[in-house]
């Protein structure tokens, strides 16, 4: 319908041809699908990692690889999909996204933005390439665990170590551009009336994230700067032979890595408060507390980082401090859950891909919250910690929660970025195959770990086999199922679907993307709206 | 945002810059781990750093062209100067990690070794002749991590280099006022002034290393005390030289005539970084000469 009319905006598009488009791209959406792309690539070998884990694990005894090769496996699966995933997926779909949104043309800082992307492929190159290489015989990739805790990543790290610290220094400057760039879009590129409390929440969310990433990403650079000289150049900040601590590579990691986990997690409360409102077809709830609970689980993420160290040793006023300081995060989000539930409460309700991975987000991130709740006691932690409940516990809230958001994303907004309205069968087949599949996959992870089953080990006690057998199925179910994601995006991407987009597309949507045309003109707003 | 004029938004043409900028980084890593490691490629680092150079000279002459041929509009000045503001931030954050180490190795960590809060174990059993004492001129293993002969003290360089870069500010700022003022040869004048004392301080940093590591006994792997001391002074000195770097380029430029009263943002974000090394600084003279 009005798609046809639209299609002469195109015209007035000089899009750039040939491969030069991507390379030297000053465009948010260019931009913005190259990190998606490079996201679903890294999904798909962070993705085969596991699956190994997972054939490994799948009874006990060592049949497919050795011990060593195992933790490398572990180590570069985390670091694939902590900074290869989900963080070039919501940067991705926040360059798409943001300008639509706030009515602007493009990014703040377009050239940036490039080398932000640009940046991504030269570190994970670095980084796979020490995989690739340990699997021809030549060293061994990282092998330390993605936390790679001091010494054994410094007095016990392989050579390639010094390959992964300054692929995380080249990821952190690509995350540092690409959160200035935001944070510099937001400020500065609003249409007139925009204020700040009419922004979406997606915006909001992204906004607080770009701080998140500001604040966190320079002291990571500053823990592997240090890994970096105590392993080469004779400083002892990790090595308590010299007056340092390797308890203090602890504390910096984690200073970073807890507002990492929330870096992880804010943009898809965002994607979730645009979606369910408009299946609801109701406004959201309580929009000013969804952006001061944002606000404050952003602030409580910089005191709470020991949580992650209460075995490790520290003062009983520290672990109590960590510990009430942790508990208070369930509030703020509480206050986002009930919010989604209220706005679902009485609405006209319906239920196509992106509503169903909204719901289940709701639903399964609550779930790793509340297992969140039991492992911040500390008195309890002592038993869970190093388990498999630790390890159920974030990739409930890291799978079901970031990922299924970054899913339901891209359901929600791939009729506005092609075109084309997707498969709507085949994404309720991955819809329903990924969740029952994935908590066959992880729920059992829970046990395991409250009986005992210490996390990163290839083998282990016989008593853990029947559940650990039960994962290693629901995995191979859930990877598998992916496919018929990736498939159901390139069909869509290549108009082979039988329905055009309008430029509504969902009919309870509201918001300054939904009046650009679907597929959006390559410069989103080239005079600016006016938002009453 | 009523000021900002939305009729003309400024979208840059494709640009090869960042391409080259990765690039150039990945072949500075990889020369730089192969430099670390004695490997056959470290040639590529001198090859790596050439097209860091070759980056920055172009994508800001680049810049510089844009914003010389009138291109850039308000909106895109408060961007840069958003985009300025918040990397000093992160550079901000990036030394608030060495600090954060410093005081987490003097308050806890020396004095757990020493048998400190419960652990008198600790102390008995891995080294108990060490003694928590800061400057640590005795570290827990001597063998292991050469201890200095002596402390740095704050008096006399350390404090001289202070008053020289406190002074830079100052002079930096008269420029500054000097440039708002269209006076050029003020503005001159004393921005070289600025970039001399930031060569000085400079200068004298390096006499100070020397002096460390040749009487004093203080280097890098001396211990906790060492470490900290060159690694925060070290990526501070780096600071001031890209500062100084940044400072010389303006200086040209204004020499150049590059700059009007009312727009000159190259300056002030130059003269902001400035401003952050010498803070900085500040931290660093109270928490690692003095006390």
């Amino acid at each position: 319908m009005s798609a046809v009319i639209e299609e002469h905006h195109d015209h007035h598009d000089h899009k750039p041809t040939g491969i030069g488009r991507w390379l030297f791209s000053t465009n948010h959406k260019d931009i913005g699908t190259m990190y998606l792309w490079f996201s679903f690539i890294m999904f798909f070998i962070g993705g085969a990692l596991a699956l190994v884990i997972r054939a490994e694990l799948f009874e006990p005894g060592l049949q497919f690889v050795e011990p060593e090769l195992f933790n490398q496996l572990t180590t570069l699966h985390g670091l694939i999909m902590v900074f290869g995933v989900i963080m070039p997926a919501f940067v991705g779909l926040a360059n798409w996204m943001i300008p639509m949104m706030i009515g602007a043309p493009d990014m703040a800082l377009p050239r940036m933005n490039n080398w932000s992307f640009w940046l991504l492929p030269g570190a994970f190159g670095l980084l796979i390439a020490s995989l690739v290489m340990s699997l021809m015989g030549m060293g061994s990739a990282p092998n330390f665990g993605w936390t790679f805790y001091a010494p054994l990543s410094t007095t016990y790290g392989p050579a390639s170590t010094d390959y992964f610290i300054f692929s995380v220094h080249m990821m952190g400057i690509s995350s540092i551009m690409g959160a200035i760039n935001i944070i510099a879009t937001i400020m500065n590129m609003r249409a007139p009336g925009m204020t700040y409390m009419k922004m979406p929440i997606f915006v909001w969310t992204w906004f607080i994230t770009a701080y998140l990433l500001i604040a966190v990403m320079p002291v990571l650079a500053g823990v592997v700067t240090m890994m970096l000289t105590d392993r080469h150049f004779g400083t002892s900040f990790f090595n308590a032979a010299g007056g340092g601590d390797p308890v203090l590579f602890q504390h910096v990691f984690w200073f970073f890595g807890h507002p990492e986990v929330y870096i992880m997690i804010l943009p898809s409360f965002g994607i979730i408060s645009q979606i369910v409102p408009t299946f609801a077809r109701k406004k959201i709830f309580g929009y000013s507390s969804m952006v001061y609970a944002t606000a404050s689980i952003a602030f409580l993420s910089f005191i709470v980082w020991a949580h992650h160290m209460f075995t490790t040793g520290m003062p009983v006023a520290g672990e109590l401090f960590f510990m009430y300081a942790t508990m208070l995060i369930a509030v703020p989000t509480g206050v986002k859950v009930f919010n989604w539930v209220s706005t679902m409460w009485r609405g006209s309700l319906s239920f196509e891909t992106p509503m169903l991975f909204a719901i289940a987000f709701i639903f399964l991130f609550t779930i790793g919250g509340f297992t969140g709740l039991m492992l911040c006691i500390v008195p309890a932690d002592f038993q869970y910690h190093d388990t498999y409940f630790v390890v159920a516990h974030f990739h409930y809230v890291l799978v079901t929660g970031a990922a299924f958001g970054i899913m339901a994303g891209v359901y929600y907004w791939i009729p506005k970025w092609t075109g084309n309205m997707y498969d709507e069968t085949l994404g309720k087949w991955h819809f329903w195959l990924s969740v029952i599949s994935v908590n066959v996959l992880f729920f059992p992870m829970h046990f395991l770990g409250l009986a005992g089953m210490p996390r990163r080990i290839p083998d282990y006690s016989l008593q853990f086999a029947e559940f650990n057998a039960v994962a290693s199925i629901g995995a191979f179910v859930f990877g598998f199922t992916q496919l018929i994601f990736l498939y159901n995006v390139i069909k869509t991407a290549r108009g082979k679907t039988s329905v055009k987009a309008t430029s509504q597309v969902w009919e309870g949507a509201e918001g300054l993307e939904w009046t650009l045309p679907s597929p959006a003109p390559f410069h989103s707003f080239t005079t600016p709206p006016q938002v009453k | 945002m009523s000021t900002t004029n939305h009729g003309e938004y400024f979208i840059p043409e494709p640009s090869k810059w960042p391409v080259i900028g990765t690039i150039a980084l990945v072949t500075t890593v990889i020369g730089a781990v192969h430099t670390i490691h004695a490997g056959e490629l470290n040639w590529l680092l001198p090859i790596g750093f050439l097209l860091i150079a070759y980056l920055f000279f172009g994508w800001f002459g680049a810049v510089i062209d844009e914003s010389m041929g009138g291109h850039y509009n308000a909106q895109v000045d408060k961007s840069f100067r958003i985009g300025m503001l918040w990397f000093i931030f992160s550079e901000v954050m990036f030394f608030a990690a060495f600090f954060g180490a410093l005081f987490y190795a003097r308050v806890f960590a020396l004095d757990w070794l020493g048998g400190g809060g419960n652990n008198a174990a600790t102390h008995e059993y891995l080294w108990p002749a060490f003694n928590a004492i800061w400057p640590v001129l005795s570290n827990p293993d001597n063998t292991k991590f050469a201890p200095p002969a002596e402390a740095m003290g704050a008096s006399g360089l350390p404090a001289f280099n202070t008053a020289v870069l406190l002074a830079s500010s100052v002079t930096v700022t008269i420029a500054h006022h000097g440039l708002r003022a269209n006076h050029r040869k003020p503005l001159i004048i004393w921005l070289a002034i600025t970039v001399a004392l930031g060569v000085s301080f400079l200068f004298l940093q390096a006499e100070e290393y020397m002096h460390a590591y040749e009487q004093m006994g203080l280097t890098l792997d001396s211990g906790i005390y060492g470490s900290t001391f060159f690694m925060l002074t070290g990526f501070h000195g780096f600071h001031v030289t890209m500062g100084t770097t940044m400072l010389l380029v303006m200086l040209i430029r204004s020499i150049k005539g590059h700059f009007t009263s009312d727009n000159h943002f190259a300056f002030e974000a130059v003269a902001w970084y400035w401003h952050f090394v010498d803070v900085v600084w500040l931290g660093l003279y109270i928490f690692v000469y003095w006390l």
